[in-house]
């Protein structure tokens, strides 16, 4: 059990952007994956207006892009050819952030519906064992290494999840989590960042990662 | 390690929070939102609002409410309270809801069940079960627990699960408003028999009691309204309590 007074840290507040990035364009891709308007509103409070859009010009364009989901991986795939999204996504080159949905999409291939994904990381997406419940549902704790996204994030910090597939641990994690067996609850390889827990609903802590991704990715 | 979830849980009429909040330190304790902001700071891991509004503006009213938590709350959040149909169902979700939950409409229609998991997920839908001890049959009930119907409490969990529902609220009447605890009994049998998680709720009146439901009714939430809008536990000082008698929570 942890200590409960280390376990209280004090977060810099957010809510005041950094002038550096005050005028940063943050398009958030809109496909039928929900929960986008969570994401909004989750920048909104950071003080963040993000563009909510599909438009491949749009999303070219962005210096951030944050790809959100919930949702089922082949009808989300299916939707991304459609849009030709699953062409465009691999070769951008700003800071990308993929959540939920968005990280398994990311990797190479998910059991869900053996559906083949958009490979920027190489591992492969599982269903849990039925050992537990499925889906591993609530606030789990984060074990992650050195990354931009996590300072100011105490290590260990709880995090909410709502997942039945999840990513196995590889040379891109840079978070883990143990629900059952440990798995990734985060992902990076070059520009293209990946979590498997809910920032925009993990409370001060969701909201520093996201501050982080914005301000110093 | 996963953790056990505490959730305050709102009723909400017209857009306002019902009765029985007794914050002194809020500006409009009629506001849900600013009642959710409050708790979520205080700990709370996940918020439950059920509208109980009966007018024909409902649905428009409670889609803006979802809207206004969505923007201010940071943390999960189920909407319920009268959803008949799927179509209801997207509007809150695109709204910012996370879940939400059905009960006597699914009672009356089973069929709901599949529609609403078939087309958002399992994750999404929250079945909930208001029972009551009825000759020593643990029997169903609907319309805010006025109605008995002819479904007992297992193999109803049983089809509503197999149907797509992903989590469980299950409401003792019999203890709920007693503060004399969960009903350890039944949540420990819905917990060991469904593959998905159980939320306790009815009963709670000391900390102890959260205690109780969670090591020997293995819920894995516990839901409580009038103790937390009273402050007659504080959510912070009882997940402290609930840490120090080894029970996971986030802190």
């Amino acid at each position: 059990m942890k200590n409960i007074k280390n376990s209280q840290p004090e977060y810099p507040q957010p809510a005041t952007r950094n002038p550096n990035t005050r005028n940063s364009k943050i398009v958030i891709i809109k496909y039928n994956a929900g929960n986008v308007y969570s994401v909004s509103s989750a920048l909104k409070r950071l003080g963040y207006d993000a563009v909510i859009t599909s438009d491949l010009k749009e999303i070219k364009s962005a210096d951030k892009v944050i790809f959100p989901g919930v949702g089922e991986a082949s009808s989300a795939m299916e939707y991304l050819k459609q849009t030709k999204l699953d062409k465009v996504i691999p070769q951008l080159k700003q800071p990308f952030l993929g959540v939920c949905l968005g990280l398994q999409l990311l990797c190479n291939y998910s059991e869900e519906r053996e559906t083949k994904c958009l490979s920027i990381f190489d591992e492969d997406v599982k269903r849990f064992p039925p050992k537990e419940k499925v889906p591993h549902m609530g606030w789990n704790s984060i074990k992650f290494s050195d990354s931009k996204l996590f300072i100011n994030v105490p290590n260990e910090s709880f995090v909410y999840f709502v997942h039945s597939y999840f990513a196995g641990l590889s040379d891109n994690t840079i978070a883990e989590t143990n629900y059952i067996l440990p798995f990734s609850s985060a992902l990076q390889k070059d520009n293209f960042y990946a979590l498997q827990f809910h920032p925009e609903k993990s409370g001060k802590v969701g909201e520093q990662i996201l501050k982080n991704f914005i301000e110093l990715c | 390690m996963l953790t056990k979830r505490i959730i305050p849980c709102l009723d909400i009429k017209d857009g306002k929070t019902v009765k029985g909040i007794n914050f002194i330190d809020l500006r409009d304790a009629g506001d849900p939102v600013e009642l959710g902001v409050k708790y979520a700071e205080l700990g709370a891991d996940e918020l439950v609002f059920l509208d109980i509004t009966a007018t024909i503006e409902r649905r428009k009213t409670l889609v803006e409410l979802v809207k206004r938590i969505a923007l201010n709350i940071n943390i999960p959040f189920t909407v319920g309270g009268g959803i008949k149909e799927v179509d209801g169902v997207n509007e809150l979700l695109d709204s910012g809801a996370d879940k939400i939950t059905v009960n006597s409409s699914a009672v009356n229609n089973p069929n709901l069940i599949d529609k609403i998991a078939n087309r958002f997920g399992s994750q999404c839908v929250v079945l909930s079960v208001d029972t009551k001890n009825v000759d020593g049959i643990q029997k169903i009930f609907t319309d805010g627990g006025r109605t008995e119907t002819d479904w007992e409490l297992l193999p109803w969990v049983t089809e509503a699960v197999e149907r797509g529902v992903g989590e469980i609220l299950l409401t003792s009447m019999d203890h709920d408003g007693t503060k004399n605890g969960f009903a350890l009994e039944i949540t420990k049998q819905l917990s060991e028999l469904l593959p998905v998680p159980v939320v306790a709720s009815g009963g709670a009146g000391t900390m102890e009691h959260f205690v109780d439901v969670f090591k020997n009714g293995k819920a894995d939430a516990a839901l409580a309204a009038s103790i937390f809008h009273f402050g007659e536990i504080e959510i912070l000082e009882l997940k402290k309590y609930l840490n120090n008698k080894n029970i996971p929570v986030r802190l």
